[in-house]
């Protein structure tokens, strides 16, 4: 098992004759992904990597079926194709695109909220089943199929720890970039609900950073509902104040969403918060032997 | 991006909002000239950096006469201003606003912010103004006044009534504060803001609301449609390293350490930095450079990383996906090449293309310190560091 997406979840790219569109796409269908279809409007009828384009959303999902869509399209087009995907009722989105303005994701969050349909993202690597689909442009070796969810929002950051993990034997169920913007869909909160309930996962990683609040609603929900251990690491404790460290959502502005805030309110919740990035792989397998021990 | 006080001024008198007389001046003599021209007995002299706490360490002083008004501004211009925001160092100020001097009965706080969980914009207020509105959210809660507004619909009436009743106003107070609060809405989102904020609003003792002092932060990623907001920027204000890096599209930002970093992807550049320090070391500089660098941008990124005479060590740390570690390779070598290096240069490369990235590398004949983990090239930057303060 693994959450949101498996061996049969079949996925449409819009942007998909576009140049990141067309590598990912032959990325995705060689790592396993059922890439059915792609759309970019003016393209219907030519093909990408044997894949079928359509003109809309609403014709991609007429011919193919899909489960998924993930979007590579430009900051200015990137609203309307995420709500042209919830308005073909599609239920799950995952959008790449990074510098969104935050304005417009305000008004997308609304929309596919009345419309049921969930977002990864925006500004995410994406989301992979380890063995099974590989939805984003995260390199698909460094994963193993395994027990461990992960959720992150950060891309490179997240392939390091994947790596300390695999490099130990440890497989991962699946791991999800939430997106390093202020607006985003999916949160920890979400994601911490779909883990604890996949018989598969047997124990959470939680890649924060700086700015907002989702790590501190996190370990409130952890605290009151998550029974499967948790490890958090916390990027940005050397980060300065009211300064954007890249990620347009990684800033401390008016003194809140300090790492150190973050990390208290984790420990205080009983999940295990490390300090050193270089250690995220020794910790969790000391916590495996432990919590298998009991 | 964010603006000077000045200029935030400017856009709420725009809007409608009213705020005190005053110019900006760049020496005394304009400042006793301005004075005299308004001719009052109260003048305000304010230093514009981008920092807030300015009155606390010294850039706000209250005078009475132009000649006053020459002096405090002799005394402000050309000084570093120490606040809780600027560090250490303090910020150089090159000029400051003289406005007329308002006779204050109460204090207000109006703002409007993102509220990223609830991915809304939210109205702010309180009665206790002139203070930092975290401090009284902490102190007294229930004196804070918040509104949500959804936005389809907008700013409606009865939400300002709501907000200003809560206040505790009088009803011919409400229809001023009417105009203040959908002003600063209608900045809000005409100009793709992430944070508005009026404080304090004074109300003077004629009953008149006044903005004495305003902050206005905008989205940089909505910056590409408000060209008009883009020419507010103030470079004076940004470190000349930092400038420079945007010049390229790299994400740089000046620390106080002597380790050097590049690494790509915000959050694992956050990590190495916080490896760093965790290992007793003080990081440099933040420098992302990003997914998809060309072998020039990491060229010009690794100059601008070596331009900071505090670097001791450099760490590069790269996990490669979207990033070949041949690009990394290529362009350090580059910039190696044109520029003088005689500094210990760490570098962990993994992922794609990374056995390509370590032999050219290996070949160049410079001695790089080569590791293939992150914990390792730590450790290895913090021996290199050891050695170079013993020599």
């Amino acid at each position: 098992m693994s959450i949101l997406i498996d061996e049969k979840t079949r996925v449409i790219v819009q942007g998909i004759t576009g140049k990141e569109g067309m590598f990912h796409t032959k990325q995705m269908i060689e790592y396993g992904t059922k890439v059915v279809g792609g759309v970019t409007p003016g393209r219907g009828g030519q093909f990408v990597e044997g894949v079928p384009v359509f003109n809309t959303v609403e014709e991609a999902v007429k011919n193919t079926a899909p489960d998924v869509t993930v979007i590579f399209v430009p900051p200015q087009f990137a609203s309307d194709a995420m709500m042209e995907a919830a308005d073909s009722g599609l239920s799950l989105i995952v959008c790449l695109t990074e510098g969104i303005p935050t304005m417009d994701m305000i008004f997308v969050k609304k929309y596919l909220k009345e419309r049921g349909s969930k977002l990864i993202g925006p500004n995410t690597p994406g989301i992979i089943s380890p063995g099974k689909c590989k939805i984003g442009v995260m390199a698909g070796y460094i994963h193993k199929p395994g027990s461990i969810g992960i959720m992150s929002r950060s891309g490179t950051l997240t392939y390091e720890v994947v790596n300390q993990l695999t490099k130990k034997g440890i497989g991962q169920s699946t791991c999800v970039g939430i997106g390093g913007d202020q607006i985003i869909g999916l949160n920890f909160i979400d994601l911490l609900e779909m883990f604890e309930n996949d018989k598969d996962t047997e124990a959470i990683i939680m890649i924060g950073e700086i700015g907002g609040t989702v790590e501190e609603e996190a370990a409130n929900y952890i605290h009151n509902n998550i029974k499967k251990p948790v490890l958090a690491f916390i990027a940005g404790v050397t980060a300065p104040p009211e300064k954007r460290m890249g990620h347009a959502g990684a800033i401390i502005a008016g003194g809140r969403g300090t790492a150190n805030e973050k990390m208290k309110a984790l420990e205080m919740a009983g999940v295990k918060v490390v300090r050193n990035p270089a250690m995220i792989g020794e910790e969790l397998e000391e916590i495996l032997k432990n919590f298998s021990k009991i | 991006m964010r603006i000077h006080e000045y200029q935030a001024k400017e856009i709420l008198r725009e809007y409608g909002i009213p705020v005190p007389k005053g110019k900006l001046v760049r020496n005394p003599e304009e400042a006793e000239q301005f004075a005299e021209e308004i001719g009052l007995k109260k003048i305000v002299i304010k230093a514009q950096v981008h920092a807030g706490g300015r009155g606390k360490g010294g850039g706000v002083r209250i005078v009475k006469t132009p000649v006053e008004a020459r002096i405090a501004a002799q005394e402000i211009i050309g000084m570093r201003l120490v606040t809780n925001q600027t560090g250490g160092e303090g910020r150089l100020v090159k000029k400051v606003l003289v406005e007329e001097g308002v006779d204050i009965r109460d204090e207000f706080y109006l703002g409007v912010v993102l509220d990223r969980s609830k991915a809304s914009p939210l109205i702010i207020a309180t009665s206790e103004g002139g203070v930092e509105i975290e401090k009284v959210a902490m102190e007294a809660p229930e004196k804070i006044v918040k509104e949500w507004i959804d936005p389809y619909v907008g700013l409606r009436n009865f939400q300002i009534n709501k907000i200003c009743y809560r206040l505790g106003l009088k009803s011919n107070q409400v229809e001023k504060m009417r105009r203040i609060i959908s002003g600063l809405y209608n900045i809000f989102s005409k100009y793709d803001c992430l944070m508005v904020e009026i404080n304090p609003l004074a109300q003077t003792i004629n009953e008149d609301f006044i903005a004495i002092d305003a902050k206005i932060n905008f989205d940089d990623n909505a910056l590409f449609r408000h060209k008009e907001i883009v020419s507010l920027r103030d470079p004076e204000e940004e470190s000349p390293l930092e400038t420079e890096a945007s010049k390229y599209n790299l994400n740089y930002i000046k620390l106080n350490g002597n380790v050097g970093c590049m690494v790509n992807g915000a959050g694992l550049a956050m990590a190495t930095m916080d490896m760093i320090k965790f290992l007793g070391a003080e990081p440099a500089n933040f420098l992302d450079v990003g997914g998809g660098a060309s072998v020039e941008m990491v060229k010009n990124g690794f100059k601008i990383l070596i331009a900071d005479k505090d670097v001791k060590v450099v760490f590069i740390n790269i996990f490669g996906g979207i990033m070949r570690c041949d690009t990394i390779a290529r362009g350090v070598l580059e910039a190696i090449s044109e520029s003088k290096v005689n500094i210990p240069i760490v570098i962990r490369l993994e992922g794609t293309n990374v056995e390509e990235g370590r032999r050219i590398l290996n070949e160049s004949g410079f001695n790089f310190i080569i590791t293939s983990s992150m914990k390792e090239g730590a450790e290895k930057v913090v021996q290199a560091l050891g050695r170079a303060k013993n020599v």
